[in-house]
């Protein structure tokens, strides 16, 4: 089940050795593994992936923000999975089995991202990477740490690091705001 | 092995002789000696020594030696223990422990800490020697000897495994005058049969210049374990004539009557097997691991039956069975594990003797320290966090608690003040009391003292309890005047911190005039717990079965709305809150109506019963308690996380946090998760 990619069109085969992560202020070139939700295309420091597996049923966690799916078992360690989509201030995703889930780790903490497939492994040179504009952005700001333009579009990367920083305080806020949003 | 490594290991070795030492001491403070007891202690000391020498530790190694000298006296006999010395290598001990943790943290240990205990050491040797005991003089006497001495050595295989070389010893030898070497090569095998590792050799060396025994004897001290060692006059003709004269000749430990051809170093070794128990020094990460495996296991094994039971009965009897017995297997595997976890709470308990030592010299207070059911076993990460709060304990009774001799006198009590430090296991739990026999709380200065600080209203009238309890506020001491001892006011409220962040309580009973008594109860460990699980909607939560008093399905009739308050329960005369779980965690699709759900009354430490409303009971079982933390963050009333039998994840309840409670209209509804089709 672990590493199985149902709609991954590249070789999956990550093993990122524990502790690595991505640089948490500027973000490295290198490659990146694309994840799509709808058309839109994120790129994840390879780095930063540990497997790649079907979206499970997780366990819900009281007073979370809407974007935190619930926790899952992951070999024994209790995984939170994100909502990547509602993460970004899109609506929740509605998963099915064909959707599938990123386990990330940076620094100490692992996370899982619910996506709607992984698409592709690119290589990116630091040249390549254009900085985030600061307006009209629907993502919220600091999730995205640079633009790469690609022959088939763009890619945006995604910060681990905000990304994986959910201390009670975000989480107060977060669901603060949710709640005033709904 | 790096340089830093082999440091470490030696420190972390020490630390065990040290305990070792002191448990020693305290069964020869009880009158408890026998040989076994001394030579436990003299090990101990020797390899303090013999690892200090090897890293360079100067000061230590001096000490130790002196200590050495002293306790090799004692081992033989020379010199019968008095109550004077056990304090005098108690303290000896002490100060072994200090420089060991100044050579440890880099910094320089105290000048002249060592130098009148050494001292001391030589003279109490020196002085007891001749005039104590008049047998004490013939091995004085054959100490001397002036002729030479013949020593007849042969390494066992271990000598060359812990890294000692012969020529160094000949060479250190040599120091003493001029030396004679025959080999003995008559034990070698041909060269095909000859085994790298072993050791064949021996040798006879003969020193021709007079030399005291004992320098002769140091130099093969580091090695007198690993080897076979006669050292005899060189003139006496017939060692026999010798054999009456002093057990000491033989340098063996237990050496009793030593015919030449006898090895004295495998005399000696049946005794160190028995003293020290083997045992293994393991990182406690790679046990987590393995506690974490053993858990997917259990896990595993679960679901396995699982989908067996689905299968007809008579399709496969044999599988059914097999996993029955895998089930029980695995079962008991996690019970070793989590055994390897536990360890006796006297590697904490065994550093307060010193504290009371020091402590009542300090204060200028006589005290007592009895301790009880050290061997009490409880979860490692638990023992190690117990040392602050104990001490701080400890500190407490001593200063505030024990009066000085003189004011005990007057009150009628023994000039000596008694604490009691005592741990047991009660039902699932290990319980640890301290109590003296000191003044106890004074309610009315402690009120007085409240009150001035405004902790308390003026006019409030409180209970006895609720003004002990006051005592485990921040910022709150009574002591007259702050020593350096305590009285600091950063105290009891840690110490309650402390233990409740392990699962625990503390409860404080005191006596004015007659002594107080702290009650520290503890989880055995933290890694699993007895969980009751229950049914809220679609999602499970586990309920600590050590919370809970009972479970029931309550009448209509015994349900009443308190305005503003919720329901509250009726339940023979007292009313009980009731917290519906469904709208504290926001779980939609669950029993609203109290009267159909059922209610687990639990036990809490601040806000007395509390009623939590749950759908059904599913059933009980151990779990193993994950973070929750670790990858996401605390969580109101969650203190944990486990895996049940299905591979799903279940949060367990804390319920001191689910008592304090959220204001309802900040709580959000779970977002039920669709279902996979």
């Amino acid at each position: 089940m672990h590493n199985a990619s149902p709609r991954a069109s590249a070789p999956v085969a990550f093993a990122a050795p524990p502790g690595a992560g991505p640089d948490p202020v500027t973000i490295t070139a290198g490659q990146f593994i694309t994840c799509t939700l709808d058309a839109a295309e994120y790129g994840i420091d390879i780095m930063a992936v540990r497997e790649i597996r079907g979206w499970a049923a997780t366990t819900a966690i009281p007073h979370a923000p809407p974007w935190i799916r619930g926790v899952i078992n992951l070999r024994g360690i209790i995984v939170p999975i994100l909502d990547l989509r509602a993460r970004f201030g899109m609506p929740l995703t509605v998963p099915t089995q064909m959707h599938v889930v990123v386990i990330i780790q940076t620094g100490t903490r692992t996370a899982g991202l619910l996506v709607d497939a992984v698409s592709d492994i690119v290589s990116v040179a630091p040249e390549e990477i254009r900085p985030v504009p600061e307006i009209g952005a629907s993502v919220p700001e600091r999730l995205l740490c640079g633009l790469v333009p690609l022959e088939r579009g763009m890619v945006a990367l995604v910060s681990l690091e905000s990304l994986l920083t959910f201390d009670e305080e975000a989480l107060a806020a977060s669901a603060d705001a949710s709640a005033l949003h709904s | 092995m790096s340089f830093d490594h082999l440091r470490a290991t030696y420190f972390e070795e020490c630390a065990e002789l040290l305990e070792s030492a002191y448990a020693q001491l305290a069964a020869l403070a009880q009158g408890r000696e026998d040989a076994d007891t001394v030579h436990a202690l003299f090990r101990a000391i020797h390899s303090i020594k013999g690892g200090g020498g090897a890293f360079g530790f100067g000061r230590l190694v001096g000490l130790a030696h002196a200590m050495e000298t002293l306790l090799d006296l004692l081992r033989d006999g020379t010199i019968a223990f008095t109550p004077e010395l056990v304090t005098l290598m108690l303290r000896g001990t002490d100060a072994l422990a200090d420089l060991l943790a100044a050579e440890r943290d880099g910094a320089a240990a105290p000048p002249g800490l060592e130098a009148e205990l050494t001292e001391a050491f030589l003279a109490a040797a020196a002085g007891t020697g001749a005039p104590a005991s008049p047998a004490a003089a013939p091995p004085a006497a054959a100490a001397a000897c002036d002729t030479g001495w013949r020593l007849r050595f042969r390494p066992h295989p271990a000598m060359f495994r812990n890294a000692n070389e012969p020529l160094l010893l000949v060479r250190e030898l040599r120091r003493l005058g001029p030396v004679t070497v025959a080999a003995d090569a008559s034990r070698l095998p041909p060269l095909e049969r000859l085994e790298a590792e072993d050791a064949y050799i021996a040798w006879t060396f003969e020193l021709t210049e007079p030399a005291p025994r004992d320098k002769v004897e140091e130099v093969f001290e580091f090695v007198i374990d690993d080897c076979e060692l006669e050292i005899e006059p060189l003139a006496a003709e017939s060692p026999v004539d010798l054999v009456p004269a002093s057990p000491s000749d033989i340098v063996a430990p237990s050496g009793e009557r030593p015919p030449p051809t006898r090895p004295p170093a495998e005399a000696a070794s049946p005794v160190r097997a028995e003293a020290a128990a083997p045992s293994v020094r393991v990182d406690v990460s790679k046990i987590d691991r393995l506690v974490n495996l053993v858990g997917e296991l259990v896990i595993n094994q679960a679901m396995l039956l699982q989908h067996a039971s689905i299968l007809p009965a008579d399709l496969c009897p044999g599988l059914i069975n097999g996993l029955e017995t895998l089930a029980q297997h695995s079962r008991e595997l996690q019970e070793g594990v989590m055994a390897i976890r536990t360890q006796p709470v006297k590697s904490v308990f065994a550093r307060m003797p010193r504290l009371v030592r020091e402590l009542s010299a300090q204060l200028g207070k006589d005290v007592r320290l009895v301790i009880t059911g050290e061997a009490t076993e409880i979860d490692k990460t638990v023992v190690e966090q117990l040392a602050d709060p104990l001490t701080h304990l400890l500190r407490n009774a001593l200063d505030h608690g024990i009066e000085t001799p003189d004011a005990r006198e007057a009150a009628g009590k023994p000039r000596q003040g008694t604490v009691h430090l005592g741990a047991e296991q009660r039902s699932g739990r290990i319980v640890i009391e301290l109590s003296d026999d000191g003044r106890g709380i004074d309610r009315a200065r402690v009120l007085a003292r409240a009150r001035e600080r405004g902790l308390v209203a003026a006019d409030a009238a409180l209970s006895e309890a609720e003004i002990d309890e006051l005592i485990f506020l921040p910022s709150f001491s009574t002591a007259a005047t702050v020593s350096a001892v305590s009285g600091r006011g950063v105290g009891m409220d840690v110490v309650r911190r402390n233990i409740q962040a392990l699962g625990g309580r503390i409860t404080l009973e005191s006596r004015f005039g007659q002594g107080s008594r702290f009650v520290l109860s503890l989880p055995l460990t933290l890694a699993v717990l007895d969980g009751l699980v229950v049914a809220v909607g679609s999602e499970a939560y586990i309920v600590p079965i050590s919370a809970i008093v009972e479970s029931l399905r309550p009448h209509v009739e015994d349900i009443h709305a308190v305005p503003g308050r919720g329901n509250v329960l009726a339940l023979r005369g007292a009313y009980i809150p009731l917290l519906p779980l469904h709208a504290r965690f926001g779980v939609p699709g669950a029993v609203t109506d109290p009267s159909c759900g059922i209610v687990v009354i639990v036990e809490t430490d601040h806000a007395g019963r509390l009623g939590l409303m749950v759908d059904e009971l599913v059933g009980q079982q151990q779990v193993v308690v994950k973070s929750i933390e670790a990858n996401y963050g605390q969580i109101g009333g969650v203190g944990g996380a486990t895996i049940l039998g299905d591979g799903r994840v279940a949060l367990i309840l804390d319920i001191p946090g689910l008592g304090a409670g959220v204001p309802p209209t900040t709580t959000r509804t779970i977002q039920p998760q669709p279902a996979l089709q």
